[in-house]
């Protein structure tokens, strides 16, 4: 572990984040998509999916996993990687929570 | 590295791509292959041509090699090109359009071509064979316009054709020489069962009729048999029998007597040119299904790689007709004679009869009608010549009873040989399915399709294929599962709408607790299906649930593939004005939206509007007057109407006003899957009202209301509801039909697809003729539309679902560091 790499940023409220829903995070050029599940975990993951770039946030979110709004394919907000027989992997972040407070790893 | 040698192959059909299947398999580099093909079109499976005829499949679901697989084996292949000349001095072939290919080895696999009695008149526009798509594309389109057809044959291929344009709405008599129906594969009593069955569905049959002419002017008009009757008639298709397609061979000096001359390597008169499929002539014979094809393919595929020990041999086939809801089985041969037995068991009331031919105490021909279930058992021992004498007194009966066993019918499955034949199309037999099972650890039915192609083909052994998984995989089986909702439970789409009535169920988590839910939260498939099923059943009681929505009915809008949104808002029955487009314009400037658009629905799109941009451009447009176009809604979508009476020269009433009223009144409304609509003023029908989910004819003595149309996926002219005098009726019939598919209709499933699962003729006779009925459908779709008819625009302008639209937070690139 190298603490000089590690930084966490604090981008909002669990509030913020309907269950089973996501927001964005826009950093620099980059859009991160911030999960929120129904037993209230989260996870984050480049807004950006596998396959052809849909955006993951728009999706609907279930049992850990997203289903992108373009084609369907199922994406584990754990790890990114596309379910089933699909292959590819979304960037994913590590995130965590401090209280209410959402934390995103960067 | 040995150079490649060149294989060009005449005929893409269903022979010569299994032929390829196996060569690439066994030699995969040492053929460079051509494909020349007189079809415009890749290789498809033939014997499904009947279910795309009937609307239970598309093309796409009957293609065996997509364009893909051609690309991937390097085969060059020409569609469209017929060939016309074989050189065998030069060993080229050319094509009609001039294409010359070499060849190092030729195959030919032209198939056959179907009979056309030379009766006056069987060149009329209007008289089709049934061979390719093209016949199944032909009959469609005359199929639209109703209308009488008569089919010629009531062989396989006639009441396949028959069955298939009766379902598309046509009214259909079948024409047979002889006096009974399907006279090569059944029996005088089997036969009689059929054509009862037949009668039953409407469709009329002559047998013992002989065609004396086809008559018409410009087009055929009707047909005449040879006792002077005479049957109209719009469309005609002839279906009496098919001939080998020899003449390509026999211009090129091969020998050809009824088909081209071939030994069993498949080998014709040349030692460099074969020959495969129903082109053929092996030891006299000529063929005519699957099966013995599949055999040539393999034989043909053994010779190409150099594997010279491979034989066809005859093998006997079993015959089953494909016509949804009638089973019948026969095989072998089933003649009467002196030195012949038969047992034969009859339940008239289950519509059951079983017939057995035996000669020396083997069975050597079946005919099953009813219940064919035992097939497949009848048909092995047919072919291992078993003797029956121990089982004689049982033997009818079916394989589950012998030895007391109970009536179960996997049982009979399960006593099933290893090598018992299960798919006969593929030749596939039980053990090579098992063992693909346990091997492959495979768990469903296009699981084993596609590993081991049984009932990939003609589909009617899925049922034993099915059975099989169940026995191989014992629990781990659910054979429900293909009808369950979705991998999150069990229950399908029905016993879901059944029980959340029955049970009071109210909330999403309600609903996935009782009928317990494998997943805690569901998926994308069944989440969005719960949530409709809830706002339809519980309007006043149940709250949305906006996170089981698809992103489009989340926020109102289209997504679009570069992630930007396109809207489009609701231009009335398709009027508009100088105020509106003028609105519409200042959106487009003020956004900078990069497009604009009229769509196929009578109104406006705005292409590639940023997110956060959309509850701005909905304050706009909502200032204006506009609410959501609902495009993206499994709900109520478009009214497109025509000028009618207010400007139209034909008019017969005001299809605009009409058309405007419906939307009004029916804007909002969730529904099973889209609901489009539209109006049209006359029946010229300028706002196709004939391919909608619900559309209106205007006529002088008022409205004739149609339904079930589809011009999607699938395309589907509308069946007729009834007719009615008054706007006001129109009103009732239109909304009462739209309820009674909104609290039966599965999700997903368009007006056309629920219409053909209910029958037409219950929902005409719930809303045509019940006034009750109709009635109490047509108050709950006003009770629900009170809690409907919000525009979801004007919702978020004032701040719905605020946090949908903007970013959680914009970190500075700095902050990264
Ligand atoms: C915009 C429009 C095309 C156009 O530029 O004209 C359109 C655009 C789309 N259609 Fe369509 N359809 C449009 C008229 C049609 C029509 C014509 C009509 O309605 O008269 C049809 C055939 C009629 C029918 O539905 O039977 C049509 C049959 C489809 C289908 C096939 C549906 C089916 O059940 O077979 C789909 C796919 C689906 O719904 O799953 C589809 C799906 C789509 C989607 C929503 C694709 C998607 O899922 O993203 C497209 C959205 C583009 C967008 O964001 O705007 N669209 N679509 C038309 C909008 C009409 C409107 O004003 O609301
Ligand atoms: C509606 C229907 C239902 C059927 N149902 C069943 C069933 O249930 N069970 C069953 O076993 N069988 C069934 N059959 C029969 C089965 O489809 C055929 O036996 C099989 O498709 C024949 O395959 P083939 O490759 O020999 O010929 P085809 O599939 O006929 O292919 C021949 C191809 O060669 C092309 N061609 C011809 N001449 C030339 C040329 N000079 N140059 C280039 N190309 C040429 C043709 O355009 C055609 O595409 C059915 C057939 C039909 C039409
Ligand atoms: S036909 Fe419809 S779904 Fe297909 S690309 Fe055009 S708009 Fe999209
Ligand atoms: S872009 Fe996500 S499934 Fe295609």
């Amino acid at each position: 572990m190298n603490a000089m790499t590690q930084n966490w940023v604090v981008v909002g409220a669990l509030e913020d984040i309907p269950r089973l829903g996501a927001r964005c995070i826009e950093n620099g050029e980059t859009k991160i998509a911030v999960f929120r599940t129904a037993d209230d975990r989260v996870f984050a993951l480049e807004d950006k999916c596998p396959h052809k770039n849909g955006p993951l946030s728009q999706g609907i979110v279930h049992d850990g996993c997203v289903t992108c709004p373009l084609h369907n394919w199922v994406i584990s907000l754990e790890t990114g990687a596309a379910q089933g027989a699909d292959e590819g992997a979304a960037v994913s972040y590590p995130v965590k929570l401090d209280g209410d407070k959402v934390l995103l790893c960067l | 590295m040995t150079k490649k040698q060149k294989l060009v192959v005449i005929g893409n059909g269903m022979a010569p791509g299994r032929m390829l299947e196996h060569l690439f398999e066994k030699a995969p580099d040492a053929y460079d292959v051509t494909i020349f093909n007189a079809e415009p079109r890749v290789n498809y499976d033939r014997i499904m041509l009947s279910p795309v005829l009937s609307g239970e499949k598309s093309f796409e679901d009957i293609i065996i090699h997509g364009d893909g697989w051609y690309i991937e084996h390097g085969v060059m292949l020409y569609k469209g090109h017929k060939v016309v000349d074989i050189d065998r001095k030069a060993k080229t072939v050319t094509s009609e359009h001039g294409e010359v290919a070499t060849y190092d080895k030729l195959v030919i696999a032209t198939g056959s071509a179907p009979f056309i009695i030379p009766v006056p008149g069987h060149d009329l526009p209007g008289v089709l064979t049934y061979r390719d798509l093209d016949d199944v594309d032909a009959m469609l389109l005359a199929a639209q316009a109703r209308g009488k057809a008569v089919v010629i044959g009531g062989g396989l291929l006639g009441l396949e054709a028959a069955a298939g344009l009766k379902e598309r709405g046509m009214d259909v008599t079948v024409i047979h020489l002889m006096p009974t129906l399907m006279e090569r594969q059944l029996d005088p009593a089997a036969g009689y069962l059929l054509e009862q069955e037949l009668e039953r569905r409407g469709i009329k049959i002559i047998t013992k009729a002989s065609t004396k002419r086809i008559c018409g002017e410009t087009r055929v008009e009707s047909i005449e048999l040879e006792d002077g009757t005479v049957i109209p008639a719009t469309l005609v298709v002839m279906a009496v029998g098919i001939r080998p397609n020899g003449a390509l061979a026999k211009d090129a000096g091969l020998s050809v007597n009824r088909g081209i001359v071939v030994s069993d390597s498949m080998q014709t008169s040349d030692p460099d040119v074969f020959s495969l499929g129903e082109c053929v002539e092996l030891n006299g014979n000529v063929y005519g299904l699957v099966a013995p094809l599949y055999q040539m393919a393999e034989v043909a595929a053994c010779h190409l790689s150099g594997d010279a020990d491979k034989r066809f041999v005859e093998t006997s086939t079993a015959t089953k007709l494909k016509v949804t809801g009638i089973n019948l089985y026969s095989a072998g041969d089933f003649a009467e004679a002196e030195d012949r037995e038969e047992i034969v068991l009859r339940d008239a009331t289950a519509g059951i009869y079983k017939r057995l031919v035996l000669k020396d105490n083997k069975i050597i021909g079946t005919v099953l009608y009813g219940d064919t279930a035992d097939g497949p058992w009848f048909f092995d021992m047919l072919k291992k010549e078993t003797d029956v004498s121990e089982m004689r007194e049982s033997l009818i009966f079916g394989q589950a009873y012998q030895g007391g066993a109970a009536l179960d019918p996997s049982a009979a499955v399960a006593a099933l040989p290893d090598d018992a034949e299960i798919c006969g199309c593929n030749g596939v037999c039980k053990g090579a399915i098992t063992s693909a099972i346990k091997a492959k650890g495979l768990t469903g039915l296009d699981d084993v399709r596609a590993h081991t192609k049984a009932s990939a083909s003609c589909g009617t052994c899925t049922g034993l294929v099915e059975q099989l998984l169940g026995l191989t995989l014992g629990d781990a089986y659910n054979p429900s599962a293909v009808a369950a909702m979705c991998s999150c439970t069990d229950l399908s789409h029905a016993d879901v709408r059944r029980l959340i009535k029955a049970k009071e169920l109210k909330t999403i988590p309600a609903v996935m607790q009782e009928l317990e839910w494998k997943t805690s939260c569901g998926c994308a498939k069944c989440r969005p299906a719960l949530n409709y099923y809830l706002v339809c059943d519980w309007p006043d009681e149940y709250a949305d649930d906006y996170q089981s929505r698809f992103i489009n009915e989340r926020v109102h809008a289209n997504i679009q593939k570069d992630g930007t949104y396109s809207v489009v808002p609701r231009m009335w029955g398709g009027m508009t004005s100088s105020t509106e487009l003028r609105a519409i314009a200042d959106v487009v400037d003020k956004f900078d939206i990069p497009a604009v658009k009229v769509t196929g629905g009578q109104r406006i799109d705005m292409l590639g509007i940023k997110k956060e941009d959309l509850p701005a451009v909905w304050k706009d447009l909502g200032e204006a007057g506009f609410v959501s176009g609902q495009a993206y809604a499994k709900g109520l979508r478009t009214v497109k109407t025509c000028v009618g009476t207010n400007w139209c020269r034909f008019g017969t009433q005001d299809s605009t006003g009409l058309g405007i009223k419906l939307e009004k009144f029916m804007w909002g409304s969730w529904t099973p899957a889209k609901l489009k609509m539209a109006v049209s003023g006359c029946p010229r029908n300028c706002a196709e009202a004939t391919c909608k989910d619900i559309g209106i004819i205007c006529v002088d003595s008022g409205f004739e209301i149609h339904f079930a149309g589809a011009a999607g996926l699938d395309i589907k002219g509308t069946e007729i509801l009834g007719s009615v005098g008054s706007e006001e009726e129109v009103m009732v019939h239109v909304v009462a039909l739209a309820q009674m598919y909104r609290e039966q209709g599965w999700y997903l499933e368009r007006i056309y697809k629920w219409a053909k699962r209910i029958g037409l003729d219950e929902i005409r006779k719930q809303i045509m003729d019940d006034p009750k009925m109709r009635q109490s459908y047509y108050e709950r779709f006003v009770f629900s539309q009170k809690f409907a008819q919000v525009d979801p625009w004007s919702e978020r302008v004032s701040g719905k679902d605020k946090h949908e639209f903007k970013l959680m937070a914009t970190l500075l690139p700095e902050a990264a560091e």
